[in-house]
Protein backbone atom coordinates (compact mmCIF):
# COMPACT_ATOMS: atom_id res chain seq x y z
CA UNK A 1 0.00 0.00 0.00
CA UNK A 2 1.21 3.35 -1.07
CA UNK A 3 2.68 5.46 1.50
CA UNK A 4 0.27 8.50 1.92
CA UNK A 5 -2.93 5.93 1.90
CA UNK A 6 -1.23 4.27 5.49
CA UNK A 7 -2.74 5.12 8.96
CA UNK A 8 -0.47 7.99 10.84
CA UNK A 9 -0.43 10.69 13.01
CA UNK A 10 -0.39 14.07 11.76
CA UNK A 11 0.16 16.99 13.56
CA UNK A 12 -2.11 20.07 13.29
CA UNK A 13 -1.26 23.35 11.91
CA UNK A 14 -2.10 24.73 15.73
CA UNK A 15 -0.06 22.29 17.38
CA UNK A 16 -2.81 19.57 17.75
CA UNK A 17 -1.74 15.47 16.86
CA UNK A 18 -4.42 13.60 15.35
CA UNK A 19 -4.97 10.17 13.68
CA UNK A 20 -5.61 9.88 10.14
CA UNK A 21 -6.35 7.02 8.26
CA UNK A 22 -7.09 7.87 4.75
CA UNK A 23 -8.82 5.01 3.10
CA UNK A 24 -11.27 4.76 6.48
CA UNK A 25 -11.60 9.01 6.42
CA UNK A 26 -11.88 10.25 3.03
CA UNK A 27 -14.02 7.13 0.96
CA UNK A 28 -17.22 5.73 2.14
CA UNK A 29 -15.96 1.75 2.14
CA UNK A 30 -19.72 0.51 2.58
CA UNK A 31 -20.55 -2.13 -0.34
CA UNK A 32 -23.49 -1.56 -2.52
CA UNK A 33 -26.78 -2.99 -1.76
CA UNK A 34 -29.11 -4.14 -4.68
CA UNK A 35 -31.55 -1.54 -6.17
CA UNK A 36 -34.76 -2.71 -7.10
CA UNK A 37 -37.13 -0.75 -9.81
CA UNK A 38 -39.85 1.43 -9.30
CA UNK A 39 -42.59 -0.38 -7.70
CA UNK A 40 -45.08 0.13 -10.28
CA UNK A 41 -44.28 -1.72 -13.75
CA UNK A 42 -45.22 0.13 -16.08
CA UNK A 43 -43.15 3.52 -14.17
CA UNK A 44 -39.89 1.16 -14.79
CA UNK A 45 -41.24 0.14 -17.83
CA UNK A 46 -40.95 3.73 -18.90
CA UNK A 47 -37.93 4.54 -17.32
CA UNK A 48 -36.20 1.70 -19.19
CA UNK A 49 -37.64 3.00 -22.71
CA UNK A 50 -36.12 6.27 -21.46
CA UNK A 51 -32.86 4.56 -20.28
CA UNK A 52 -32.54 2.72 -23.61
CA UNK A 53 -33.13 5.76 -26.05
CA UNK A 54 -30.38 8.02 -24.00
CA UNK A 55 -27.56 6.15 -23.70
CA UNK A 56 -24.80 8.00 -22.12
CA UNK A 57 -21.07 6.58 -22.75
CA UNK A 58 -18.05 7.75 -20.43
CA UNK A 59 -15.52 8.96 -22.59
CA UNK A 60 -13.22 6.55 -21.40
CA UNK A 61 -10.83 5.08 -24.12
CA UNK A 62 -9.20 1.98 -22.61
CA UNK A 63 -7.71 0.22 -25.66
CA UNK A 64 -6.75 0.40 -29.05
CA UNK A 65 -10.64 0.32 -29.71
CA UNK A 66 -11.12 3.67 -28.30
CA UNK A 67 -10.37 4.67 -31.82
CA UNK A 68 -13.53 3.24 -33.49
CA UNK A 69 -15.36 5.01 -30.93
CA UNK A 70 -14.52 8.53 -32.59
CA UNK A 71 -15.92 8.16 -36.10
CA UNK A 72 -19.38 7.59 -34.34
CA UNK A 73 -19.40 11.41 -33.42
CA UNK A 74 -18.77 12.58 -36.82
CA UNK A 75 -20.95 13.28 -39.69
CA UNK A 76 -20.15 9.86 -41.39
CA UNK A 77 -21.88 7.56 -38.45
CA UNK A 78 -23.40 10.31 -36.22
CA UNK A 79 -24.41 8.03 -33.59
CA UNK A 80 -26.45 11.13 -31.38
CA UNK A 81 -29.17 10.51 -33.50
CA UNK A 82 -29.73 7.35 -32.08
CA UNK A 83 -29.86 8.88 -28.39
CA UNK A 84 -26.26 7.81 -27.90
CA UNK A 85 -23.66 10.77 -26.64
CA UNK A 86 -20.92 11.17 -24.66
CA UNK A 87 -20.25 12.08 -21.14
CA UNK A 88 -17.20 13.38 -19.75
CA UNK A 89 -17.73 12.04 -16.30
CA UNK A 90 -18.64 9.14 -14.57
CA UNK A 91 -21.74 10.48 -12.44
CA UNK A 92 -23.16 10.97 -15.28
CA UNK A 93 -22.44 8.27 -18.07
CA UNK A 94 -24.82 5.14 -17.96
CA UNK A 95 -22.28 2.91 -20.08
CA UNK A 96 -19.10 2.15 -19.57
CA UNK A 97 -17.32 0.93 -22.97
CA UNK A 98 -14.22 -1.34 -22.30
CA UNK A 99 -12.90 -0.66 -25.59
CA UNK A 100 -10.81 -3.43 -26.39
CA UNK A 101 -7.60 -4.87 -24.22
CA UNK A 102 -7.40 -3.97 -20.64
CA UNK A 103 -4.31 -3.93 -18.67
CA UNK A 104 -4.47 -4.40 -15.20
CA UNK A 105 -3.00 -1.27 -14.37
CA UNK A 106 -6.26 0.28 -16.14
CA UNK A 107 -8.35 -2.28 -14.96
CA UNK A 108 -7.93 -0.68 -11.61
CA UNK A 109 -8.95 2.89 -13.71
CA UNK A 110 -12.44 1.22 -14.81
CA UNK A 111 -13.29 -0.33 -11.79
CA UNK A 112 -13.63 2.71 -10.00
CA UNK A 113 -14.99 4.43 -12.74
CA UNK A 114 -17.82 2.10 -12.86
CA UNK A 115 -18.30 1.75 -8.90
CA UNK A 116 -18.76 6.19 -9.54
CA UNK A 117 -21.65 5.52 -12.02
CA UNK A 118 -24.86 5.80 -11.02
CA UNK A 119 -27.27 2.63 -10.96
CA UNK A 120 -28.43 1.41 -13.19
CA UNK A 121 -25.14 1.13 -15.35
CA UNK A 122 -24.15 -1.16 -18.11
CA UNK A 123 -20.64 -2.37 -19.57
CA UNK A 124 -20.69 -3.32 -23.03
CA UNK A 125 -16.96 -5.41 -24.43
CA UNK A 126 -15.75 -4.41 -27.11
CA UNK A 127 -13.20 -6.74 -29.13
CA UNK A 128 -12.33 -9.95 -29.00
CA UNK A 129 -9.63 -9.05 -25.91
CA UNK A 130 -12.89 -8.53 -23.96
CA UNK A 131 -14.14 -11.89 -24.57
CA UNK A 132 -11.13 -14.08 -24.38
CA UNK A 133 -7.79 -12.21 -24.50
CA UNK A 134 -7.96 -11.97 -28.10
CA UNK A 135 -4.41 -11.41 -29.37
CA UNK A 136 -3.46 -10.59 -26.00
CA UNK A 137 -3.85 -14.14 -24.74
CA UNK A 138 -0.58 -14.86 -23.38
CA UNK A 139 0.28 -11.63 -22.38
CA UNK A 140 1.25 -11.29 -18.87
CA UNK A 141 -0.56 -7.74 -17.83
CA UNK A 142 -3.79 -7.74 -19.32
CA UNK A 143 -6.87 -9.40 -18.04
CA UNK A 144 -8.43 -12.25 -20.56
CA UNK A 145 -11.86 -12.18 -19.66
CA UNK A 146 -13.72 -8.91 -18.50
CA UNK A 147 -16.92 -10.98 -17.30
CA UNK A 148 -14.59 -11.79 -14.83
CA UNK A 149 -13.89 -8.44 -12.90
CA UNK A 150 -17.39 -6.21 -14.24
CA UNK A 151 -20.88 -7.29 -15.07
CA UNK A 152 -19.96 -7.23 -18.67
CA UNK A 153 -24.07 -6.80 -20.58
CA UNK A 154 -23.04 -7.00 -24.21
CA UNK A 155 -19.76 -8.35 -26.37
CA UNK A 156 -19.51 -6.57 -29.84
CA UNK A 157 -16.65 -9.02 -31.22
CA UNK A 158 -14.22 -8.14 -33.33
CA UNK A 159 -10.56 -6.81 -33.57
CA UNK A 160 -11.32 -4.44 -34.01
CA UNK A 161 -15.26 -4.04 -34.70
CA UNK A 162 -15.88 -1.22 -37.24
CA UNK A 163 -18.22 1.67 -36.45
CA UNK A 164 -21.03 0.51 -37.93
CA UNK A 165 -20.58 -3.04 -35.57
CA UNK A 166 -20.41 -0.58 -32.28
CA UNK A 167 -23.94 1.41 -33.87
CA UNK A 168 -25.68 -2.48 -34.28
CA UNK A 169 -24.11 -3.35 -30.90
CA UNK A 170 -26.37 -0.11 -29.25
CA UNK A 171 -29.48 -1.10 -31.00
CA UNK A 172 -28.79 -4.66 -29.79
CA UNK A 173 -28.26 -2.82 -26.17
CA UNK A 174 -31.10 -0.88 -26.39
CA UNK A 175 -33.25 -3.87 -26.93
CA UNK A 176 -31.89 -5.66 -23.88
CA UNK A 177 -32.50 -2.06 -21.52
CA UNK A 178 -35.82 -2.00 -22.68
CA UNK A 179 -36.79 -5.68 -21.49
CA UNK A 180 -35.48 -4.90 -18.34
CA UNK A 181 -32.51 -6.79 -18.68
CA UNK A 182 -29.69 -4.60 -18.06
CA UNK A 183 -29.35 -5.16 -14.66
CA UNK A 184 -25.25 -5.39 -14.30
CA UNK A 185 -25.14 -2.73 -11.47
CA UNK A 186 -27.29 -4.84 -9.11
CA UNK A 187 -25.66 -8.38 -10.30
CA UNK A 188 -22.42 -6.22 -9.46
CA UNK A 189 -23.72 -5.82 -5.83
CA UNK A 190 -25.49 -9.40 -5.58
CA UNK A 191 -21.69 -11.10 -6.55
CA UNK A 192 -20.17 -8.29 -4.96
CA UNK A 193 -17.04 -10.59 -3.07
CA UNK A 194 -16.94 -13.12 -5.90
CA UNK A 195 -15.98 -9.93 -7.88
CA UNK A 196 -14.02 -8.25 -5.81
CA UNK A 197 -11.47 -11.24 -5.05
CA UNK A 198 -11.57 -11.82 -8.68
CA UNK A 199 -9.95 -8.52 -8.97
CA UNK A 200 -7.93 -8.18 -6.10
CA UNK A 201 -6.17 -11.58 -7.64
CA UNK A 202 -4.85 -9.69 -10.76
CA UNK A 203 -4.30 -6.00 -8.96
CA UNK A 204 -1.50 -6.46 -6.40
CA UNK A 205 -0.76 -3.12 -5.66
CA UNK A 206 -4.51 -2.37 -4.45
CA UNK A 207 -4.70 0.79 -2.78
CA UNK A 208 -8.05 1.73 -2.94
CA UNK A 209 -11.36 1.74 -1.15
CA UNK A 210 -13.36 -1.65 -1.83
CA UNK A 211 -16.24 0.28 -3.24
CA UNK A 212 -15.64 4.12 -4.82
CA UNK A 213 -18.62 5.85 -4.10
CA UNK B 1 -52.07 47.17 -1.94
CA UNK B 2 -54.32 44.74 -4.26
CA UNK B 3 -52.99 41.30 -5.48
CA UNK B 4 -54.99 39.50 -7.94
CA UNK B 5 -54.24 35.60 -6.88
CA UNK B 6 -55.55 34.10 -10.18
CA UNK B 7 -51.81 35.76 -11.60
CA UNK B 8 -50.20 33.07 -9.62
CA UNK B 9 -52.02 30.09 -11.82
CA UNK B 10 -51.40 31.97 -14.98
CA UNK B 11 -47.38 32.25 -14.42
CA UNK B 12 -47.65 29.01 -14.01
CA UNK B 13 -49.04 28.29 -17.04
CA UNK B 14 -46.64 30.91 -18.91
CA UNK B 15 -43.84 28.47 -16.74
CA UNK B 16 -45.18 25.38 -18.58
CA UNK B 17 -45.58 26.96 -22.21
CA UNK B 18 -41.77 27.76 -21.86
CA UNK B 19 -40.39 25.02 -20.30
CA UNK B 20 -41.55 22.97 -22.93
CA UNK B 21 -41.11 25.14 -25.69
CA UNK B 22 -37.39 25.99 -24.25
CA UNK B 23 -36.76 21.68 -24.48
CA UNK B 24 -37.92 21.79 -28.04
CA UNK B 25 -36.25 25.06 -28.67
CA UNK B 26 -32.51 23.82 -27.11
CA UNK B 27 -33.23 20.56 -29.17
CA UNK B 28 -33.58 22.60 -32.19
CA UNK B 29 -30.80 24.62 -31.72
CA UNK B 30 -28.59 21.70 -31.18
CA UNK B 31 -29.79 20.01 -34.85
CA UNK B 32 -29.15 23.31 -36.21
CA UNK B 33 -25.51 23.18 -35.48
CA UNK B 34 -25.22 19.40 -36.18
CA UNK B 35 -26.68 20.49 -39.37
CA UNK B 36 -23.41 22.77 -39.95
CA UNK B 37 -21.33 20.43 -38.79
CA UNK B 38 -23.38 17.53 -41.27
CA UNK B 39 -24.46 15.75 -38.75
CA UNK B 40 -27.90 14.73 -38.57
CA UNK B 41 -28.32 15.79 -35.15
CA UNK B 42 -30.64 14.30 -32.13
CA UNK B 43 -33.98 14.02 -32.37
CA UNK B 44 -35.94 16.94 -30.79
CA UNK B 45 -37.30 15.22 -28.57
CA UNK B 46 -34.38 13.73 -26.92
CA UNK B 47 -34.10 16.43 -23.94
CA UNK B 48 -36.94 14.92 -22.45
CA UNK B 49 -35.75 11.46 -23.23
CA UNK B 50 -32.51 12.15 -20.96
CA UNK B 51 -34.68 14.47 -18.58
CA UNK B 52 -37.06 11.14 -17.90
CA UNK B 53 -33.46 9.06 -18.00
CA UNK B 54 -32.09 10.89 -15.35
CA UNK B 55 -34.92 11.19 -12.91
CA UNK B 56 -35.33 7.62 -13.36
CA UNK B 57 -31.80 6.58 -12.27
CA UNK B 58 -31.56 4.86 -8.95
CA UNK B 59 -29.11 5.79 -7.58
CA UNK B 60 -27.45 9.33 -5.90
CA UNK B 61 -24.96 10.19 -3.86
CA UNK B 62 -24.59 13.55 -2.09
CA UNK B 63 -21.99 15.76 -0.82
CA UNK B 64 -23.98 17.62 1.72
CA UNK B 65 -26.16 20.44 2.01
CA UNK B 66 -24.94 23.03 -1.00
CA UNK B 67 -24.99 19.76 -3.19
CA UNK B 68 -28.63 19.88 -2.91
CA UNK B 69 -28.99 23.65 -2.79
CA UNK B 70 -26.71 24.14 -6.04
CA UNK B 71 -29.00 22.96 -8.65
CA UNK B 72 -32.04 24.46 -6.99
CA UNK B 73 -30.77 27.89 -6.98
CA UNK B 74 -29.82 27.58 -10.33
CA UNK B 75 -33.30 26.50 -11.19
CA UNK B 76 -35.09 29.36 -8.80
CA UNK B 77 -32.55 31.90 -10.64
CA UNK B 78 -34.24 30.83 -14.19
CA UNK B 79 -38.04 30.41 -12.61
CA UNK B 80 -37.83 34.01 -10.98
CA UNK B 81 -36.19 35.47 -14.06
CA UNK B 82 -38.99 34.41 -16.18
CA UNK B 83 -41.90 34.88 -13.80
CA UNK B 84 -40.86 38.67 -12.67
CA UNK B 85 -41.18 39.95 -16.36
CA UNK B 86 -44.15 39.77 -18.34
CA UNK B 87 -43.73 36.89 -21.25
CA UNK B 88 -46.52 38.48 -23.55
CA UNK B 89 -47.32 42.59 -23.74
CA UNK B 90 -50.58 43.78 -23.06
CA UNK B 91 -51.95 39.97 -21.80
CA UNK B 92 -53.22 39.66 -18.71
CA UNK B 93 -52.86 36.19 -18.46
CA UNK B 94 -49.32 36.16 -19.47
CA UNK B 95 -48.11 39.41 -17.78
CA UNK B 96 -47.05 37.56 -14.78
CA UNK B 97 -45.87 38.55 -11.40
CA UNK B 98 -44.36 41.98 -13.67
CA UNK B 99 -43.81 45.30 -11.24
CA UNK B 100 -42.31 48.87 -11.39
CA UNK B 101 -38.61 48.08 -10.78
CA UNK B 102 -38.91 44.42 -12.23
CA UNK B 103 -35.86 45.12 -14.45
CA UNK B 104 -33.35 45.90 -10.86
CA UNK B 105 -34.58 41.86 -9.78
CA UNK B 106 -34.32 40.44 -13.63
CA UNK B 107 -30.92 41.91 -13.56
CA UNK B 108 -30.25 39.87 -10.41
CA UNK B 109 -31.75 37.09 -11.41
CA UNK B 110 -29.71 36.61 -14.74
CA UNK B 111 -26.69 36.17 -11.86
CA UNK B 112 -28.28 33.98 -9.21
CA UNK B 113 -28.11 31.01 -11.02
CA UNK B 114 -24.59 31.26 -11.37
CA UNK B 115 -24.00 32.14 -7.69
CA UNK B 116 -25.80 29.43 -6.58
CA UNK B 117 -23.93 26.44 -8.91
CA UNK B 118 -20.82 27.71 -8.08
CA UNK B 119 -21.95 27.02 -4.07
CA UNK B 120 -23.24 23.62 -5.15
CA UNK B 121 -20.34 22.80 -7.30
CA UNK B 122 -17.68 24.35 -4.72
CA UNK B 123 -19.17 22.08 -2.15
CA UNK B 124 -18.63 18.76 -4.54
CA UNK B 125 -14.83 19.14 -3.91
CA UNK B 126 -13.97 18.03 -7.27
CA UNK B 127 -10.82 20.19 -8.83
CA UNK B 128 -12.64 20.70 -12.62
CA UNK B 129 -15.81 21.89 -10.71
CA UNK B 130 -13.75 24.33 -9.25
CA UNK B 131 -11.84 25.65 -11.99
CA UNK B 132 -15.12 25.44 -13.98
CA UNK B 133 -16.81 27.52 -11.42
CA UNK B 134 -13.72 29.80 -11.16
CA UNK B 135 -13.68 30.40 -14.78
CA UNK B 136 -17.73 30.84 -15.00
CA UNK B 137 -17.75 33.60 -12.73
CA UNK B 138 -15.46 35.61 -13.83
CA UNK B 139 -16.79 35.46 -17.40
CA UNK B 140 -20.45 35.93 -16.57
CA UNK B 141 -18.94 39.25 -14.57
CA UNK B 142 -17.63 40.49 -17.58
CA UNK B 143 -20.08 39.71 -19.86
CA UNK B 144 -22.96 41.25 -16.93
CA UNK B 145 -21.08 44.15 -17.34
CA UNK B 146 -22.28 45.47 -20.91
CA UNK B 147 -25.28 44.15 -20.43
CA UNK B 148 -25.64 46.07 -16.80
CA UNK B 149 -24.76 49.28 -18.77
CA UNK B 150 -27.28 48.60 -21.98
CA UNK B 151 -30.06 48.13 -19.44
CA UNK B 152 -29.27 51.12 -17.57
CA UNK B 153 -28.64 53.16 -20.88
CA UNK B 154 -32.49 51.97 -21.97
CA UNK B 155 -33.54 52.67 -18.18
CA UNK B 156 -32.36 56.17 -18.94
CA UNK B 157 -33.91 56.56 -22.42
CA UNK B 158 -37.57 55.45 -21.06
CA UNK B 159 -36.77 57.06 -17.72
CA UNK B 160 -38.57 53.78 -16.42
CA UNK B 161 -37.57 50.84 -14.56
CA UNK B 162 -40.43 48.41 -15.28
CA UNK B 163 -39.93 46.10 -18.16
CA UNK B 164 -43.83 46.68 -19.06
CA UNK B 165 -43.72 50.73 -19.55
CA UNK B 166 -40.16 49.79 -21.70
CA UNK B 167 -42.16 47.29 -24.00
CA UNK B 168 -45.37 49.88 -24.15
CA UNK B 169 -42.72 52.70 -25.28
CA UNK B 170 -41.47 50.45 -28.77
CA UNK B 171 -45.09 49.87 -29.39
CA UNK B 172 -46.61 50.92 -32.93
CA UNK B 173 -44.36 50.36 -35.78
CA UNK B 174 -40.35 47.90 -35.83
CA UNK B 175 -38.97 51.85 -35.93
CA UNK B 176 -40.09 52.55 -32.56
CA UNK B 177 -38.27 49.51 -31.47
CA UNK B 178 -35.01 49.71 -28.81
CA UNK B 179 -32.92 48.48 -32.03
CA UNK B 180 -33.52 51.83 -33.87
CA UNK B 181 -33.90 54.41 -31.39
CA UNK B 182 -30.85 53.37 -29.34
CA UNK B 183 -28.74 50.77 -31.52
CA UNK B 184 -25.68 51.31 -29.36
CA UNK B 185 -26.99 49.72 -26.17
CA UNK B 186 -28.56 46.96 -28.11
CA UNK B 187 -24.74 46.01 -29.81
CA UNK B 188 -23.59 46.30 -26.37
CA UNK B 189 -26.32 43.97 -24.89
CA UNK B 190 -26.19 41.56 -27.87
CA UNK B 191 -22.24 40.72 -27.61
CA UNK B 192 -22.95 40.31 -23.77
CA UNK B 193 -25.73 37.80 -24.57
CA UNK B 194 -23.00 35.45 -26.48
CA UNK B 195 -21.20 35.33 -23.20
CA UNK B 196 -24.27 33.98 -21.41
CA UNK B 197 -25.96 31.43 -23.49
CA UNK B 198 -23.18 28.77 -23.23
CA UNK B 199 -21.94 28.29 -26.79
CA UNK B 200 -18.97 28.88 -28.24
CA UNK B 201 -16.99 30.71 -28.42
CA UNK B 202 -17.84 31.62 -24.69
CA UNK B 203 -18.35 27.84 -23.46
CA UNK B 204 -14.79 27.49 -21.92
CA UNK B 205 -16.75 27.42 -18.68
CA UNK B 206 -18.02 23.87 -19.51
CA UNK B 207 -15.16 22.97 -21.64
CA UNK B 208 -16.25 19.49 -22.49
CA UNK B 209 -13.28 18.44 -23.97
CA UNK B 210 -10.50 19.44 -21.40
CA UNK B 211 -12.31 20.15 -18.41
CA UNK B 212 -14.63 17.49 -18.23
CA UNK B 213 -18.20 19.35 -18.11
CA UNK B 214 -16.51 22.52 -15.47
CA UNK B 215 -19.25 22.86 -12.30
CA UNK B 216 -21.55 20.12 -12.93
CA UNK B 217 -18.66 17.49 -13.16
CA UNK B 218 -20.16 15.85 -10.17
CA UNK B 219 -23.63 16.14 -10.51
CA UNK B 220 -25.86 13.31 -11.69
CA UNK B 221 -29.14 11.91 -11.80
CA UNK B 222 -31.82 14.07 -10.19
CA UNK B 223 -29.74 17.03 -9.52
CA UNK B 224 -28.83 16.85 -12.90
CA UNK B 225 -32.44 16.99 -14.32
CA UNK B 226 -32.95 20.03 -12.33
CA UNK B 227 -30.20 21.49 -14.15
CA UNK B 228 -31.43 20.62 -17.59
CA UNK B 229 -34.74 21.75 -16.75
CA UNK B 230 -32.90 25.05 -15.87
CA UNK B 231 -31.16 24.70 -19.29
CA UNK B 232 -34.48 24.53 -20.93
CA UNK B 233 -35.75 27.79 -18.65
CA UNK B 234 -32.90 30.08 -18.47
CA UNK B 235 -32.17 30.81 -21.94
CA UNK B 236 -35.61 31.46 -22.94
CA UNK B 237 -35.92 33.17 -19.78
CA UNK B 238 -33.19 35.80 -20.49
CA UNK B 239 -34.56 36.20 -24.32
CA UNK B 240 -37.84 37.16 -23.09
CA UNK B 241 -36.02 40.10 -21.64
CA UNK B 242 -34.09 40.89 -24.74
CA UNK B 243 -36.76 40.81 -26.51
CA UNK B 244 -38.45 43.16 -24.18
CA UNK B 245 -36.32 45.39 -24.15
CA UNK B 246 -34.77 45.74 -27.15
CA UNK B 247 -36.92 44.20 -29.73
CA UNK B 248 -40.05 45.79 -29.05
CA UNK B 249 -41.92 42.56 -26.87
CA UNK B 250 -44.22 40.02 -28.34
CA UNK B 251 -47.78 40.89 -28.07
CA UNK B 252 -49.20 37.18 -28.67
CA UNK B 253 -47.26 33.47 -28.48
CA UNK B 254 -46.51 32.95 -32.15
CA UNK B 255 -44.52 36.47 -32.02
CA UNK B 256 -43.07 35.38 -28.90
CA UNK B 257 -41.94 31.97 -30.54
CA UNK B 258 -40.43 33.46 -33.94
CA UNK B 259 -38.56 36.43 -31.79
CA UNK B 260 -37.15 34.15 -29.04
CA UNK B 261 -35.94 31.47 -31.99
CA UNK B 262 -34.86 34.35 -33.94
CA UNK B 263 -32.51 35.73 -31.07
CA UNK B 264 -31.31 32.53 -29.69
CA UNK B 265 -30.23 31.73 -33.33
CA UNK B 266 -27.78 34.44 -32.99
CA UNK B 267 -26.02 32.59 -30.47
CA UNK B 268 -25.95 29.43 -32.02
CA UNK B 269 -25.09 31.13 -35.72
CA UNK B 270 -22.03 33.03 -33.26
CA UNK B 271 -21.39 29.41 -32.31
CA UNK B 272 -20.69 27.46 -35.23
CA UNK B 273 -18.71 29.88 -37.07
CA UNK B 274 -16.50 30.97 -34.24
CA UNK B 275 -14.09 28.65 -32.20
CA UNK B 276 -13.63 28.68 -28.24
CA UNK B 277 -12.02 31.59 -26.51
CA UNK B 278 -9.74 31.02 -23.61
CA UNK B 279 -10.82 32.82 -20.35
CA UNK B 280 -9.08 35.16 -20.44
CA UNK B 281 -9.31 35.75 -24.10
CA UNK B 282 -13.02 36.07 -23.68
CA UNK B 283 -12.40 38.06 -20.35
CA UNK B 284 -10.30 40.44 -22.31
CA UNK B 285 -12.60 40.76 -25.70
CA UNK B 286 -15.80 41.81 -23.69
CA UNK B 287 -13.61 44.43 -21.54
CA UNK B 288 -12.36 45.78 -25.17
CA UNK B 289 -15.47 45.30 -27.23
CA UNK B 290 -18.45 45.20 -25.51
CA UNK B 291 -18.15 47.46 -22.32
CA UNK B 292 -17.19 50.93 -24.30
CA UNK B 293 -20.66 49.74 -26.31
CA UNK B 294 -22.01 49.72 -23.15
CA UNK B 295 -20.71 53.26 -21.81
CA UNK B 296 -20.92 54.81 -25.51
CA UNK B 297 -24.36 53.95 -24.86
CA UNK B 298 -24.92 55.75 -21.72
CA UNK B 299 -23.27 58.86 -23.09
CA UNK B 300 -25.08 58.81 -26.22
CA UNK B 301 -28.36 58.98 -24.35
Amino acid sequence: MKEELQKRVIKGPDGVEFEVEPLRDYYCEAPPTVMPGAYIQIVEDLFNWARAESIWILGFGTGCGAIEMRPLMTPRFDAYRYGVQWRPTPRQANLLMISGYLSTKTLKRAIRSYEQMQSPKYVVGLGSCTINGGMYWDSYNTIKRLDDYLPVDLYIAGCMPRPEALLAGFQDMKKLIRAGKGEGANRYAENFDWYKANQKRVIHDWDMPDYSW
Amino acid sequence: MEFDWMKIPYALLTLFIVVNYGFLLNALIQKIAARVGRRYGIPIWQNYVDLIKNYGLRSSITHGAMFYLGPVFRLSGGVGLLLFVPAIYGSYMFSNLSFAGDLILALYFIFFGTLGMALGAGESGHPYAAIGVSRGLSQVTTSELPLALAVFSVALQYQTLSVTEIVAAQQGGILNWTLFTNPVAVAAAMLSFLGSMMRPPFDVVLAPQEIPIGPPTEYHSSYLALMQTNRAIFPVAKIVIYMNLFFGGASDWPTFFLKVFLIYLWSAFVGVVFPRFRVEQSIRWFLIWAVPLGILSILMV
